[in-house]
Protein backbone atom coordinates (compact mmCIF):
# COMPACT_ATOMS: atom_id res chain seq x y z
CA UNK A 1 0.00 0.00 0.00
CA UNK A 2 3.01 2.15 0.67
CA UNK A 3 4.63 1.00 -2.43
CA UNK A 4 3.80 4.20 -3.89
CA UNK A 5 5.89 6.25 -1.82
CA UNK A 6 9.00 4.32 -1.94
CA UNK A 7 10.47 6.03 -5.26
CA UNK A 8 10.04 9.54 -3.40
CA UNK A 9 13.25 8.11 -1.53
CA UNK A 10 15.83 8.90 -3.90
CA UNK A 11 16.58 12.93 -3.76
CA UNK A 12 16.78 13.25 -7.62
CA UNK A 13 13.19 11.87 -8.00
CA UNK A 14 12.34 14.45 -4.82
CA UNK A 15 13.96 16.99 -6.60
CA UNK A 16 12.53 17.01 -9.60
CA UNK A 17 8.60 16.20 -8.12
CA UNK A 18 9.24 19.31 -5.72
CA UNK A 19 10.02 21.73 -8.92
CA UNK A 20 6.91 20.74 -10.56
CA UNK A 21 4.73 20.96 -7.29
CA UNK A 22 6.46 24.56 -6.74
CA UNK A 23 4.72 26.81 -9.50
CA UNK A 24 1.32 25.48 -8.28
CA UNK A 25 2.08 26.59 -5.15
CA UNK A 26 3.51 29.98 -5.74
CA UNK A 27 1.03 30.57 -8.44
CA UNK A 28 -1.96 29.93 -6.08
CA UNK A 29 -0.05 31.37 -3.18
CA UNK A 30 -0.42 34.92 -5.08
CA UNK A 31 -3.95 34.56 -5.87
CA UNK A 32 -5.28 33.68 -2.43
CA UNK A 33 -2.87 36.51 -0.61
CA UNK A 34 -3.88 38.71 -2.78
CA UNK A 35 -7.88 38.25 -3.21
CA UNK A 36 -7.53 37.90 1.36
CA UNK A 37 -5.60 40.29 1.99
CA UNK A 38 -7.39 43.17 -0.13
CA UNK A 39 -10.43 41.73 1.19
CA UNK A 40 -9.85 41.78 4.76
CA UNK A 41 -8.29 45.00 4.79
CA UNK A 42 -10.55 47.19 2.74
CA UNK A 43 -13.60 45.33 2.65
CA UNK A 44 -14.55 43.20 5.45
CA UNK A 45 -16.33 45.28 8.43
CA UNK A 46 -14.40 46.99 11.02
CA UNK A 47 -15.23 45.42 14.23
CA UNK A 48 -17.99 46.98 16.61
CA UNK A 49 -15.72 47.30 19.77
CA UNK A 50 -11.85 47.23 17.93
CA UNK A 51 -12.62 49.15 14.98
CA UNK A 52 -9.76 48.81 12.67
CA UNK A 53 -7.32 47.63 14.21
CA UNK A 54 -8.74 43.91 14.57
CA UNK A 55 -7.53 43.84 10.80
CA UNK A 56 -4.01 42.35 11.78
CA UNK A 57 -6.10 39.80 12.85
CA UNK A 58 -5.64 38.88 9.40
CA UNK A 59 -1.93 38.38 9.93
CA UNK A 60 -1.40 37.17 13.33
CA UNK A 61 -3.58 34.19 13.58
CA UNK A 62 -2.23 32.13 10.33
CA UNK A 63 1.02 33.27 11.86
CA UNK A 64 0.56 31.69 15.28
CA UNK A 65 -1.38 28.55 13.85
CA UNK A 66 1.27 28.29 11.45
CA UNK A 67 4.11 28.71 13.74
CA UNK A 68 2.44 25.60 15.51
CA UNK A 69 1.70 23.61 12.66
CA UNK A 70 5.41 23.91 11.45
CA UNK A 71 6.81 21.93 14.59
CA UNK A 72 4.28 19.14 14.36
CA UNK A 73 6.09 19.08 10.70
CA UNK A 74 9.32 19.61 11.76
CA UNK A 75 8.58 16.70 14.65
CA UNK A 76 6.82 14.04 12.10
CA UNK A 77 10.04 14.47 9.71
CA UNK A 78 11.99 14.30 12.46
CA UNK A 79 10.13 10.98 13.71
CA UNK A 80 10.41 9.44 10.34
CA UNK A 81 14.35 10.44 10.19
CA UNK A 82 15.20 8.32 13.38
CA UNK A 83 12.88 6.08 12.76
CA UNK A 84 13.34 4.96 9.37
CA UNK A 85 16.88 6.90 9.05
CA UNK A 86 15.38 8.72 5.94
CA UNK A 87 17.78 11.34 4.69
CA UNK A 88 15.38 13.64 3.24
CA UNK A 89 13.35 14.08 6.60
CA UNK A 90 16.55 15.58 7.87
CA UNK A 91 16.74 17.75 4.62
CA UNK A 92 12.72 18.77 5.10
CA UNK A 93 13.41 19.36 8.99
CA UNK A 94 16.26 21.54 8.03
CA UNK A 95 13.99 23.53 5.67
CA UNK A 96 11.20 24.05 8.30
CA UNK A 97 13.20 25.30 11.08
CA UNK A 98 14.15 28.69 9.94
CA UNK A 99 10.37 29.02 8.52
CA UNK A 100 8.97 28.55 11.31
CA UNK A 101 11.00 30.63 13.48
CA UNK A 102 9.92 33.44 11.08
CA UNK A 103 6.79 33.11 11.80
CA UNK A 104 6.59 32.21 15.32
CA UNK A 105 8.43 35.93 15.64
CA UNK A 106 6.10 37.37 13.32
CA UNK A 107 2.69 35.64 15.56
CA UNK A 108 4.88 37.71 18.78
CA UNK A 109 5.70 41.10 16.59
CA UNK A 110 1.85 41.42 15.49
CA UNK A 111 0.71 39.78 18.69
CA UNK A 112 2.58 43.02 20.29
CA UNK A 113 1.33 45.52 17.90
CA UNK A 114 -2.36 44.24 18.32
CA UNK A 115 -1.91 44.26 22.14
CA UNK A 116 -0.55 48.04 22.68
CA UNK A 117 -4.56 49.38 21.59
CA UNK A 118 -6.09 46.65 22.81
CA UNK A 119 -4.59 45.48 26.10
CA UNK A 120 -2.63 48.39 26.55
CA UNK A 121 0.84 47.07 26.68
CA UNK A 122 2.99 45.75 23.93
CA UNK A 123 4.07 42.40 26.09
CA UNK A 124 2.78 40.64 29.29
CA UNK A 125 3.66 37.11 31.08
CA UNK A 126 0.47 35.81 30.51
CA UNK A 127 0.46 32.05 29.01
CA UNK A 128 -0.25 32.15 25.72
CA UNK A 129 2.58 34.52 24.90
CA UNK A 130 4.90 33.15 27.08
CA UNK A 131 4.49 29.47 25.65
CA UNK A 132 4.73 30.96 22.27
CA UNK A 133 8.08 32.72 23.32
CA UNK A 134 9.20 29.41 24.52
CA UNK A 135 8.80 27.83 20.62
CA UNK A 136 10.52 30.69 18.88
CA UNK A 137 13.34 29.57 22.00
CA UNK A 138 13.13 26.10 20.83
CA UNK A 139 12.99 26.79 16.65
CA UNK A 140 16.15 28.76 17.57
CA UNK A 141 18.03 25.94 19.59
CA UNK A 142 16.97 23.64 16.52
CA UNK A 143 18.52 25.74 13.98
CA UNK A 144 21.51 26.16 16.16
CA UNK A 145 22.07 22.72 16.76
CA UNK A 146 22.27 22.26 12.90
CA UNK A 147 24.72 24.70 12.22
CA UNK A 148 27.03 23.04 14.97
CA UNK A 149 27.67 19.79 13.46
CA UNK A 150 29.85 19.53 10.37
CA UNK A 151 28.24 16.69 9.37
CA UNK A 152 24.94 16.71 8.36
CA UNK A 153 23.77 13.57 9.02
CA UNK A 154 24.53 13.69 12.40
CA UNK A 155 23.35 17.21 12.97
CA UNK A 156 19.76 16.01 11.78
CA UNK A 157 19.79 13.24 14.34
CA UNK A 158 20.88 15.57 17.04
CA UNK A 159 18.23 18.31 16.21
CA UNK A 160 15.69 15.71 15.41
CA UNK A 161 15.95 14.33 18.75
CA UNK A 162 15.44 18.10 20.53
CA UNK A 163 12.50 18.73 18.31
CA UNK A 164 10.48 15.66 19.71
CA UNK A 165 11.48 16.42 23.13
CA UNK A 166 10.33 20.03 22.33
CA UNK A 167 7.05 18.63 20.96
CA UNK A 168 5.60 18.64 24.96
CA UNK A 169 5.46 22.86 24.06
CA UNK A 170 2.65 22.58 21.12
CA UNK A 171 -0.43 21.20 23.04
CA UNK A 172 0.57 23.77 26.38
CA UNK A 173 0.71 26.56 23.59
CA UNK A 174 -2.69 25.44 22.01
CA UNK A 175 -4.59 25.11 25.30
CA UNK A 176 -2.80 27.68 27.00
CA UNK A 177 -5.92 29.79 26.39
CA UNK A 178 -8.61 27.39 28.04
CA UNK A 179 -5.89 26.08 30.82
CA UNK A 180 -5.19 29.57 32.51
CA UNK A 181 -7.07 32.56 32.59
CA UNK A 182 -5.44 34.68 30.43
CA UNK A 183 -5.56 38.19 28.77
CA UNK A 184 -5.10 36.42 25.55
CA UNK A 185 -8.23 35.63 23.75
CA UNK A 186 -9.81 32.22 23.47
CA UNK A 187 -9.85 30.66 20.40
CA UNK A 188 -12.37 32.22 17.48
CA UNK A 189 -11.85 30.40 14.13
CA UNK A 190 -11.13 26.99 15.21
CA UNK A 191 -14.40 26.30 16.71
CA UNK A 192 -16.16 23.32 14.23
CA UNK A 193 -18.89 24.63 12.32
CA UNK A 194 -19.44 27.85 14.30
CA UNK A 195 -16.73 30.42 14.11
CA UNK A 196 -17.53 32.99 16.93
CA UNK A 197 -17.65 35.85 14.26
CA UNK A 198 -19.72 36.53 11.07
CA UNK A 199 -19.51 35.84 7.74
CA UNK A 200 -18.15 38.48 6.42
CA UNK A 201 -15.29 39.01 8.40
CA UNK A 202 -14.50 34.93 8.36
CA UNK A 203 -14.23 34.73 5.02
CA UNK A 204 -11.41 36.84 4.40
CA UNK A 205 -9.81 34.60 7.38
CA UNK A 206 -9.97 31.48 5.32
CA UNK A 207 -8.38 33.16 2.14
CA UNK A 208 -5.86 34.81 4.23
CA UNK A 209 -5.13 31.79 5.96
CA UNK A 210 -4.85 29.22 3.14
CA UNK A 211 -2.89 31.91 1.34
CA UNK A 212 -0.54 32.10 4.22
CA UNK A 213 -0.27 28.39 4.20
CA UNK A 214 0.39 27.87 0.83
CA UNK A 215 3.30 30.46 1.24
CA UNK A 216 4.45 28.33 3.46
CA UNK A 217 4.40 25.53 1.50
CA UNK A 218 6.44 27.72 -1.19
CA UNK A 219 8.80 28.66 0.74
CA UNK A 220 9.56 25.01 2.50
CA UNK A 221 9.74 23.58 -0.98
CA UNK A 222 12.24 26.27 -2.20
CA UNK A 223 14.42 25.78 0.64
CA UNK A 224 13.90 21.93 0.53
CA UNK A 225 15.18 21.79 -2.66
CA UNK A 226 18.46 23.69 -1.93
CA UNK A 227 18.96 21.75 1.21
CA UNK A 228 18.60 18.40 -1.25
CA UNK A 229 20.91 20.37 -3.47
CA UNK A 230 23.41 21.22 -0.90
CA UNK A 231 23.62 17.49 0.35
CA UNK A 232 24.27 15.68 -2.69
CA UNK A 233 26.65 18.04 -4.49
CA UNK A 234 28.94 15.46 -5.20
CA UNK A 235 26.23 13.40 -7.09
CA UNK A 236 26.18 12.63 -10.61
CA UNK A 237 22.76 14.33 -11.11
CA UNK A 238 23.69 17.10 -9.20
CA UNK A 239 26.58 17.96 -11.34
CA UNK A 240 24.42 17.43 -14.69
CA UNK A 241 22.38 19.20 -13.49
CA UNK A 242 25.03 22.56 -13.03
CA UNK A 243 26.20 21.74 -16.41
CA UNK A 244 22.93 22.05 -18.29
CA UNK A 245 22.58 25.43 -16.33
CA UNK A 246 26.15 26.50 -16.81
CA UNK A 247 26.39 25.51 -20.72
CA UNK B 1 24.85 -13.11 39.08
CA UNK B 2 25.18 -16.26 41.11
CA UNK B 3 27.47 -18.47 39.53
CA UNK B 4 28.55 -20.96 41.72
CA UNK B 5 30.80 -22.65 39.64
CA UNK B 6 34.21 -23.23 40.27
CA UNK B 7 35.62 -23.67 36.92
CA UNK B 8 36.25 -20.18 34.80
CA UNK B 9 36.06 -20.80 31.50
CA UNK B 10 36.22 -18.56 28.56
CA UNK B 11 32.60 -19.04 27.98
CA UNK B 12 31.73 -18.95 31.81
CA UNK B 13 34.05 -15.50 31.82
CA UNK B 14 30.93 -14.87 29.39
CA UNK B 15 28.54 -15.55 31.06
CA UNK B 16 29.55 -13.60 34.49
CA UNK B 17 29.96 -10.29 32.45
CA UNK B 18 26.56 -11.27 31.20
CA UNK B 19 24.75 -11.91 34.05
CA UNK B 20 25.58 -8.74 35.54
CA UNK B 21 22.02 -7.60 37.30
CA UNK B 22 20.53 -4.38 36.56
CA UNK B 23 20.71 -2.94 39.60
CA UNK B 24 24.56 -4.38 40.36
CA UNK B 25 25.16 -2.41 36.79
CA UNK B 26 23.49 0.66 37.73
CA UNK B 27 24.73 0.29 41.40
CA UNK B 28 28.20 -0.02 39.48
CA UNK B 29 28.13 3.20 37.52
CA UNK B 30 26.45 5.45 40.74
CA UNK B 31 29.75 3.74 43.01
CA UNK B 32 31.98 5.03 39.95
CA UNK B 33 30.35 8.57 39.12
CA UNK B 34 30.28 9.26 43.13
CA UNK B 35 34.27 8.48 43.17
CA UNK B 36 35.56 10.07 40.49
CA UNK B 37 33.30 13.17 41.53
CA UNK B 38 34.97 13.27 45.59
CA UNK B 39 38.74 13.06 43.71
CA UNK B 40 37.81 16.05 41.82
CA UNK B 41 36.11 17.85 44.93
CA UNK B 42 36.32 21.05 42.88
CA UNK B 43 33.68 19.87 40.71
CA UNK B 44 31.32 19.51 43.21
CA UNK B 45 31.94 22.50 45.12
CA UNK B 46 32.14 25.17 42.25
CA UNK B 47 28.54 24.70 41.26
CA UNK B 48 27.49 25.53 45.03
CA UNK B 49 29.86 28.61 45.39
CA UNK B 50 28.71 29.41 42.04
CA UNK B 51 24.55 29.24 43.50
CA UNK B 52 25.95 31.43 46.63
CA UNK B 53 27.37 33.47 44.79
CA UNK B 54 24.74 34.52 42.18
CA UNK B 55 22.37 34.82 44.91
CA UNK B 56 24.19 37.53 46.86
CA UNK B 57 24.80 39.51 44.09
CA UNK B 58 21.08 40.35 43.74
CA UNK B 59 20.41 41.64 47.42
CA UNK B 60 24.23 44.40 46.39
CA UNK B 61 22.50 45.03 42.39
CA UNK B 62 18.93 45.74 43.70
CA UNK B 63 19.41 46.94 47.57
CA UNK B 64 18.85 45.76 50.71
CA UNK B 65 15.58 46.07 51.48
CA UNK B 66 13.80 43.44 52.63
CA UNK B 67 9.70 43.69 51.71
CA UNK B 68 11.62 43.39 47.90
CA UNK B 69 13.93 41.06 48.56
CA UNK B 70 10.91 38.47 50.00
CA UNK B 71 9.41 39.25 47.34
CA UNK B 72 11.90 38.15 44.46
CA UNK B 73 13.71 35.63 47.22
CA UNK B 74 12.01 32.55 45.22
CA UNK B 75 12.86 33.72 41.88
CA UNK B 76 16.35 34.27 42.70
CA UNK B 77 16.77 31.32 44.66
CA UNK B 78 15.12 28.97 41.32
CA UNK B 79 17.48 31.16 38.92
CA UNK B 80 20.77 30.19 40.41
CA UNK B 81 19.54 26.92 40.67
CA UNK B 82 19.03 26.47 37.34
CA UNK B 83 22.22 28.23 36.33
CA UNK B 84 24.65 26.17 38.66
CA UNK B 85 23.01 23.13 37.43
CA UNK B 86 23.85 24.29 33.42
CA UNK B 87 27.55 24.64 35.02
CA UNK B 88 28.10 21.23 36.39
CA UNK B 89 26.26 19.31 33.41
CA UNK B 90 29.57 19.32 31.51
CA UNK B 91 30.82 16.86 33.77
CA UNK B 92 27.98 14.54 33.21
CA UNK B 93 29.57 12.86 29.67
CA UNK B 94 32.31 15.01 28.97
CA UNK B 95 35.22 13.06 30.49
CA UNK B 96 33.83 9.78 29.84
CA UNK B 97 33.39 10.87 26.22
CA UNK B 98 36.85 12.39 25.96
CA UNK B 99 38.62 8.92 27.22
CA UNK B 100 36.20 6.58 25.46
CA UNK B 101 34.43 5.09 28.75
CA UNK B 102 31.66 6.57 27.12
CA UNK B 103 31.67 4.32 24.28
CA UNK B 104 32.45 0.93 26.05
CA UNK B 105 29.29 1.79 28.30
CA UNK B 106 27.12 2.21 24.89
CA UNK B 107 28.50 -1.18 24.08
CA UNK B 108 27.66 -2.95 26.61
CA UNK B 109 25.30 -5.64 27.23
CA UNK B 110 23.57 -3.67 29.20
CA UNK B 111 20.64 -1.36 28.19
CA UNK B 112 21.39 2.16 27.93
CA UNK B 113 19.09 3.29 29.64
CA UNK B 114 20.26 1.70 33.58
CA UNK B 115 23.91 3.63 32.75
CA UNK B 116 22.32 6.68 31.65
CA UNK B 117 19.93 6.80 34.60
CA UNK B 118 23.06 5.92 36.84
CA UNK B 119 24.76 8.90 35.78
CA UNK B 120 21.68 11.23 36.15
CA UNK B 121 21.22 9.97 39.29
CA UNK B 122 25.06 10.57 40.50
CA UNK B 123 25.04 14.26 38.98
CA UNK B 124 22.11 14.46 41.12
CA UNK B 125 22.98 13.40 44.14
CA UNK B 126 26.44 15.21 43.81
CA UNK B 127 24.05 18.79 42.67
CA UNK B 128 21.50 18.76 43.53
CA UNK B 129 21.23 17.18 46.67
CA UNK B 130 24.32 20.05 48.27
CA UNK B 131 21.94 22.98 46.85
CA UNK B 132 18.70 21.54 48.59
CA UNK B 133 21.03 21.82 51.71
CA UNK B 134 22.06 25.15 51.14
CA UNK B 135 18.83 26.87 49.77
CA UNK B 136 17.62 27.52 53.32
CA UNK B 137 20.74 29.25 54.45
CA UNK B 138 20.17 31.30 51.37
CA UNK B 139 16.54 31.82 51.99
CA UNK B 140 17.37 33.45 55.28
CA UNK B 141 19.65 36.16 53.63
CA UNK B 142 17.03 36.97 51.22
CA UNK B 143 14.35 37.33 54.06
CA UNK B 144 12.21 34.87 52.34
CA UNK B 145 8.32 34.37 53.96
CA UNK B 146 8.29 32.40 56.51
CA UNK B 147 5.36 29.98 55.28
CA UNK B 148 7.47 29.68 52.10
CA UNK B 149 10.16 27.02 53.26
CA UNK B 150 8.48 24.38 53.65
CA UNK B 151 7.43 24.84 49.53
CA UNK B 152 11.11 26.00 49.03
CA UNK B 153 12.64 22.51 49.91
CA UNK B 154 9.40 20.40 48.17
CA UNK B 155 9.99 22.28 45.23
CA UNK B 156 13.90 22.28 45.40
CA UNK B 157 13.63 18.28 46.13
CA UNK B 158 11.22 17.52 43.39
CA UNK B 159 12.50 20.12 40.78
CA UNK B 160 16.25 19.77 40.86
CA UNK B 161 15.76 16.32 39.66
CA UNK B 162 13.89 17.42 36.38
CA UNK B 163 17.09 19.82 35.91
CA UNK B 164 19.32 17.00 36.14
CA UNK B 165 17.30 14.71 33.52
CA UNK B 166 16.48 17.55 31.12
CA UNK B 167 19.64 18.78 31.41
CA UNK B 168 21.29 15.40 30.40
CA UNK B 169 19.79 15.37 26.90
CA UNK B 170 21.14 18.56 26.17
CA UNK B 171 24.80 17.66 27.47
CA UNK B 172 23.95 14.57 25.24
CA UNK B 173 23.44 16.15 22.30
CA UNK B 174 26.71 18.68 22.45
CA UNK B 175 28.98 15.96 23.88
CA UNK B 176 30.98 15.83 20.96
CA UNK B 177 30.61 19.64 19.89
CA UNK B 178 34.02 21.33 20.75
CA UNK B 179 32.18 24.34 22.20
CA UNK B 180 29.18 23.13 23.19
CA UNK B 181 28.68 25.38 26.13
CA UNK B 182 26.74 28.09 24.99
CA UNK B 183 24.78 25.69 23.01
CA UNK B 184 23.93 23.66 25.57
CA UNK B 185 22.29 26.63 27.34
CA UNK B 186 20.35 27.53 24.55
CA UNK B 187 18.89 24.21 24.28
CA UNK B 188 18.24 23.47 27.64
CA UNK B 189 17.49 26.81 29.70
CA UNK B 190 14.03 26.85 27.39
CA UNK B 191 12.58 23.51 28.54
CA UNK B 192 13.90 24.40 31.90
CA UNK B 193 11.21 27.38 31.99
CA UNK B 194 8.57 25.12 33.11
CA UNK B 195 10.04 23.61 36.07
CA UNK B 196 11.02 27.18 37.12
CA UNK B 197 7.25 28.60 36.39
CA UNK B 198 5.40 26.41 38.76
CA UNK B 199 8.31 25.91 41.18
CA UNK B 200 7.95 30.07 41.98
CA UNK B 201 4.45 30.18 41.90
CA UNK B 202 4.28 27.21 44.40
CA UNK B 203 6.38 29.33 46.85
CA UNK B 204 4.70 32.61 46.26
CA UNK B 205 1.75 30.96 47.39
CA UNK B 206 2.62 29.45 50.00
CA UNK B 207 3.80 32.95 51.38
CA UNK B 208 0.34 33.74 51.03
CA UNK B 209 -0.92 30.78 52.96
CA UNK B 210 -2.85 28.96 50.71
CA UNK B 211 -2.45 25.41 49.55
CA UNK B 212 0.35 24.93 47.18
CA UNK B 213 -0.57 21.18 46.20
CA UNK B 214 -1.52 21.98 43.08
CA UNK B 215 1.64 23.43 41.47
CA UNK B 216 3.77 20.68 43.40
CA UNK B 217 1.49 17.85 41.83
CA UNK B 218 2.52 19.12 38.26
CA UNK B 219 5.92 19.51 39.20
CA UNK B 220 5.72 16.08 40.17
CA UNK B 221 4.54 15.09 37.49
CA UNK B 222 7.11 16.84 35.75
CA UNK B 223 9.41 14.71 37.46
CA UNK B 224 8.05 11.08 36.66
CA UNK B 225 7.64 12.04 33.19
CA UNK B 226 11.20 12.98 32.58
CA UNK B 227 12.13 10.33 34.97
CA UNK B 228 10.81 7.93 32.62
CA UNK B 229 11.28 9.42 29.00
CA UNK B 230 14.77 11.36 29.48
CA UNK B 231 16.66 8.89 29.84
CA UNK B 232 15.61 7.24 26.48
CA UNK B 233 16.28 10.69 24.70
CA UNK B 234 19.36 10.87 26.90
CA UNK B 235 20.70 7.14 25.15
CA UNK B 236 19.25 7.85 21.48
CA UNK B 237 21.12 11.61 21.50
CA UNK B 238 24.68 9.74 22.71
CA UNK B 239 24.45 7.03 20.67
CA UNK B 240 24.26 10.19 17.53
CA UNK B 241 27.07 12.06 19.52
CA UNK B 242 29.08 9.33 19.70
CA UNK B 243 28.61 8.12 16.29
Amino acid sequence: MWKWLHPYAKPEITYHFTGRLLPWFAYLTAILLSIGIVWALLFAPADYQQGDSFRIFYLHVPAASLSMGIYVGMAIAALCSLVWQLKLADASAAAMAPVGAVFTAIALITGAAWGKPMWGTWWIWDARLTSELILLFLYLGVIALHNAFEDKALAGKAAAILTLVGVINIPIIKYSVEWWNTLHQGATVSKLGKPSMTMDMFWPFVFCFLGFSLLVATIICIRFRTEILARNSMRPWVRELVEKVEG
Amino acid sequence: MMMNNNSITPANLENIKNNLSYRAAFMLILKRDITIAFRHRDDIINPLLFFVIVVTLFPLGIGPESSTLSRIAPGIIWVAALLSTLLSLDRLFKSDHDDGSLEQMLLSPHPVFILVLAKIVAHWLLTGLPLIFIAPLLAVLLHLNENSYEALMLTLLLGTPILSLIGAIGVALTVGIKKGGVLLSLLVLPLYIPVLIFATSAIDTAAMNLPFSGQLAIIAALFFGSLTLAPFAVSAALKVSTN
